[in-house]
């Protein structure tokens, strides 16, 4: 059974249908990479899973079981099932770099405070921020920040993370340390849903690749194949266009 | 003295009008944001409540509290009747202030909230008004203030207030340029130390918070 499975998914924008028929799936501490053209509608698979846009077709099945994301209690399932970090960090301006971690285990999910600031601490010094608890997001660099980001989303204690071009944003130079931070993930067997364009981290740790286009998926597979031997013609013509950069 | 008596009168309105009126407009915005189809009704009514209060004159909303109540019951005191005008007219009033401030939150915060189960209300009190008090306190703030001197207005139907008292000292044989010179410099100590305070929160909430827990830490050096 697939850990998460993806099934002719719809969404639209008003009247713009971005999302024609998804498909896709993903297996347990799978790292499975999203790519394709800007606009194809990669961060509004990421944003239907999370239930910030609705679907308008099409089925998510976590484990063999449906998502009706209709549903309010569906919908607090998938955010208790998948966190997301985004490409702009979104940490909470107004607490410090501690209490965007700890907020949400404590006060949505009501786990005892003293536990949940050590696991704070942990994953903090694990993403390598052990000194910054008590900076505010306006202090740190934005690789930081993206950084506590992805601490505040394992906080959560997610099954799935998803991640939307989380180094896009970022000043070259501090590109890398939010990528050995996933490079760490990774290594641990967290599932992950990546949405990048740094094509190399993407053949380095991607155990598979989906691409998408104008609102589908035109290929996946193991990135061997995809920038190997790619089998559409879409495919060929968009990995032959990043491999020339 | 009748003078002083009526100033803390004023004040006393004032502040429990704009208070109510503020908490009031707080949960009329709450609702007026509420999504879905079932709360289209609850939706309607707020937005008329705040767009039609917001367009009639002071005077008239005390005129009309004043005989709605009466209308209702006779025993009130003019105390109250006063109070309720101004909470009326004060929560349609902030109501826009608050909401102004709720949209100058950013959409990618709240969505992160909500993309970890915070639920509206937690959203609302976690995030948003943690976010916007320092857009929302000052005209808040600013518009109590200028409401002093409406409230002047409410001695046109009997509270003892202070160009109410201006008046009746001047019937007594006053001279009235003497009374009414002492009653503007009243209204002046009144809002003057008022309107700096509010100016020196303005300032103070420009600053970020981590500026702040900086001037929390250290306070000696800060300027
Ligand atoms: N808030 C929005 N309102 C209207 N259209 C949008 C909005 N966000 C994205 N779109 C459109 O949806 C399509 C897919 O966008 P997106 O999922 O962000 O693509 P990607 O992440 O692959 O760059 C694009 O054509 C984009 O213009
Ligand atoms: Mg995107």
């Amino acid at each position: 059974m697939h850990h998460l499975q993806v099934k002719d998914l719809s969404s639209a924008y008003g009247p713009l249908t971005v999302l024609k028929g998804v498909n896709f799936t993903l297996a347990k501490g799978e790292t499975a990479a999203l790519i394709g053209p800007s606009g194809s509608g990669k961060s509004t698979v990421l944003r239907v899973l999370m239930g910030l846009n609705k679907p308008t077709g099409g089925e998510v099945l976590i484990d063999g079981a449906a998502l009706d994301y209709s549903r309010p209690a569906s919908v607090r399932a998938a955010r208790e099932r998948m966190a997301i970090v985004f490409q702009q960090y979104n940490l909470f301006q107004n607490m410090s770099v501690l209490r965007n971690v700890t907020i949400a285990p404590v006060k949505i999910k009501g786990r005892p405070r003293k536990e949940v600031e050590a696991e704070a601490e942990r994953l903090l010094s694990k993403v390598g921020l052990a000194d910054k608890h008590h900076a505010y997001p306006d202090e740190l660099s934005g690789g930081q920040q993206q950084r506590v980001a992805i601490a505040r989303a394992l906080a959560l204690r997610p099954q799935i993370l998803l991640l939307d071009e989380v180094t896009s944003a970022l000043d070259p130079e501090l590109v890398n340390e939010v990528l050995d931070t996933i490079r760490g993930l990774a290594a641990d067997g967290m599932t992950m849903l990546i949405v990048s364009h740094e094509m190399a981290f993407v053949r380095e740790v991607a155990t598979k690749v989906v691409m998408m286009d104008e609102g589908l998926v035109v290929e996946q597979g193991p990135p061997e194949q995809i920038f190997g031997a790619p089998k559409t013609d879409r495919a060929r013509e968009f990995v032959g266009k990043i491999l020339r950069h | 003295m009748l003078l002083l008596e009526a100033m803390g009168t004023t004040l006393a309105m004032t502040a429990i009008g704009c208070v109510l009126g503020f908490l009031i407009a707080f949960v009329i915005v709450f609702l007026r944001q509420t999504p879905g189809l079932w709360a289209l009704p609850i939706r309607f009514l707020a937005i008329c409540y705040v767009e039609v209060f917001r367009r009639i004159p002071f005077l008239v909303v005390i005129y009309l509290v004043l005989f709605f109540i009466r209308s209702i019951v006779s025993e009130v005191s003019l105390f109250t009747i006063a109070v309720v005008a101004i909470c009326i007219y004060s929560t349609a009033y902030t109501a826009d202030i608050i909401r102004g401030g709720f949209e100058s939150v950013s959409r990618q915060q709240i969505e992160a909230a909500r993309a970890m189960n915070f639920s509206r209300w937690q959203t609302l009190m976690n995030v948003i008004v943690p976010q916007s008090w320092p857009v929302i306190l000052p005209p808040a703030v600013a518009f109590a203030i200028s409401f002093i001197k409406d409230t002047a207005l409410v001695s046109q139907v009997g509270v003892f207030e202070l160009t109410f008292r201006g008046k009746e000292l001047n019937n007594e044989g006053f001279s009235a340029l003497l009374v009414f010179g002492t009653i503007a410099f009243l209204y002046f100590l009144m809002s003057y130390p008022l309107s700096r305070w509010g100016r020196w929160l303005e300032q103070r909430l420009a600053s970020s918070p981590s500026q702040r827990s900086k001037q929390r830490l250290r306070p000696a050096y800060s300027p």
